[in-house]
């Protein structure tokens, strides 16, 4: 009979930490910056067709980083849980911080209990009726969760961008400052980013019942200029 | 509520039914008894004009001889550019519009693209017939549907019978109650690319015509400021028409002679 080797938990945690982290600094960073008008997310992301932000529900986005399969299986989870919560009670019950949440159950059970962890780091933004109400939810591989008040990054650069936005960030900017600081910051000082680089999209307070929009090409190139 | 997640051969996709089913069965509908009296809605139809569709429904529902609601609204949106509308047993009908808006939106959340304006019109199909066992106690729901397609730059109609039998008409389509007046109206002035104003005149006055003839149809009733739901389909999406302007040609309509 084979007795497997004692290794103290801290050594597993730190392992599966590790792997987690090295996972998630392969990908592209991707940010959320409160302005005046709702939540802007900005990815580094050269494809159009494989999201990292999407929609999940009236008023909340979802943005994730790391391993495409692996967010985008939470992604799904939550359009499933929001919708499932909106037809059992009523849309307004439907809030980010119940499904920032389950996501931290999920991932946190994942990280202690399975084999491989989740490499991702995602974000659950949902725009309130004023400004004093926006969120901003900042979840680990490992199930631990941040409320963010004014910007997030999530990525592998995260450290060096976060300073940079810091900088740049300030309360109440408008859709073009905002956009203009996000990309500044995504970019750093040696690079410009196209908009072929780019997803943008917008939770805005302005656009109705489903506050999610795509900022896109003509759009995107114009806000950029200016 | 923890998050619903699948394994990948047990995943219910796109669909928001499968996903319901899989999370919460719903229970079969208790054999009902069949001189219970339900909320019934009754007239709507739908025209193809110019820039797209105009869909329309008076406000009546009925519970056999009683009317038990003045102000129903029996015309929805889908999504941006689909709307439906029903007649039939008023509960099953109001939920089923629910699950079919919910299934739109899910769908384009969870895949990124919206559904095809068929790929709609066939989705609701699909959910009228899985109500066919309520339908045989009485309990039948048969919606219209219209929308712009956009990939084909026309509005198109589609009506459906209980057993979830799709059938597209080119120009007009009727149901509920009064359909067979309402249609005829719309029929005898119907022409090839009516505009938005001289459409939205000939629902008002079929719905109106209806009125007088089949009882389970409510006219538009100026003392109270009820006026049937008349909404546009276009390019720009979907737009219902403001009661001021029902008013307007309401007055136009009966001071044009409608009485007579």
């Amino acid at each position: 009979m084979t007795m497997p080797f004692y290794v103290a938990p801290e050594q597993v945690m730190k392992d599966r930490a590790d792997y987690a982290r090295k996972g998630i600094a392969r990908g592209r960073s991707a940010v959320a910056v409160l302005y005046a008008d709702g939540i802007l997310i900005a990815a580094e992301n050269s494809s159009a067709t494989l999201h990292k932000v999407s929609e999940i529900y009236d008023r909340i986005a979802f943005a994730g980083v790391g391993k495409y399969n692996e967010f985008d299986q939470l992604r799904i989870a939550g359009v499933r849980h929001a919708d499932l919560k909106g037809y059992q009670y009523s849309r307004e019950d439907v809030d980010a911080r119940s499904l920032a949440n389950a996501y931290a159950q999920m991932l946190g059970q994942i990280f202690t209990h399975e084999m491989k962890p989740m490499e991702v780091e995602i974000l659950v933004c949902e725009v309130g009726l004023d400004a004093a109400q926006d969120q901003v939810f900042h979840i680990l591989y490992d199930g631990s969760v941040v409320d963010e008040d004014t910007y997030s990054v999530i990525g592998g650069d995260a450290e060096a961008i976060g300073a940079r936005l810091e900088a740049a960030f300030q309360p109440g900017l408008d859709l073009a400052g905002a956009l203009g600081a996000a990309v500044s910051a995504l970019a750093g000082p040696d690079r410009t980013l196209t908009p072929g680089e780019l997803e943008v999209a917008v939770l805005s307070r302005a656009n109705g019942r489903r506050a999610f929009r795509r900022i896109e090409d003509p759009e995107l190139i114009t806000l950029l200029a200016t | 509520m923890t998050l619903p997640t699948f394994s990948a051969s047990d995943d219910p996709g796109p669909s928001f039914a499968d996903l319901l089913r899989r999370t919460r069965p719903i229970d079969p509908l208790p054999q009902a008894p069949h001189d219970l009296a339900f909320t019934h809605g009754t007239t709507v139809l739908g025209v193809r004009y110019a820039d797209g569709v105009v869909m329309a429904g008076d406000r009546r529902a009925t519970s056999g001889n009683l009317i038990s609601h003045k102000t129903m609204e029996k015309v929805f949106p889908a999504d941006r550019f689909s709307g439906v509308a029903i007649a039939g047993a008023a509960g099953p009908a109001v939920e089923m519009v629910k699950l079919f808006q919910l299934q739109l939106e899910h769908y384009e959340k969870v895949e990124g693209v919206v559904l095809s304006l068929e790929g709609k019109a066939n989705q609701l199909g699909q959910m009228v017939r899985s109500n066919l066992p309520a339908a045989m106690q009485g309990l039948a729901v048969v919606p219209l549907f219209a929308g712009y397609d956009v990939l084909r730059g026309t509005g198109r109609l589609f009506e459906y019978d209980v057993t979830g039998g799709r059938y597209e008409e080119l120009d007009h389509v009727a149901s509920g109650s009064g359909s067979l007046h309402a249609d005829t109206v719309v029929k005898l002035g119907f022409r090839d690319g009516l505009s938005r104003d001289d459409t939205i005149d000939l629902v008002v006055n079929a719905l109106y015509r209806t009125a007088e003839e089949d009882s389970a149809t409510g006219g538009p009733d100026l003392v109270r400021g009820i006026f049937p739901v008349v909404a546009t389909i276009t390019v720009d999406g979907y737009q219902r028409v403001e009661d001021a302007e029902l008013r307007t040609r309401v007055e136009a309509l009966i001071a044009g002679g409608a009485t007579s």
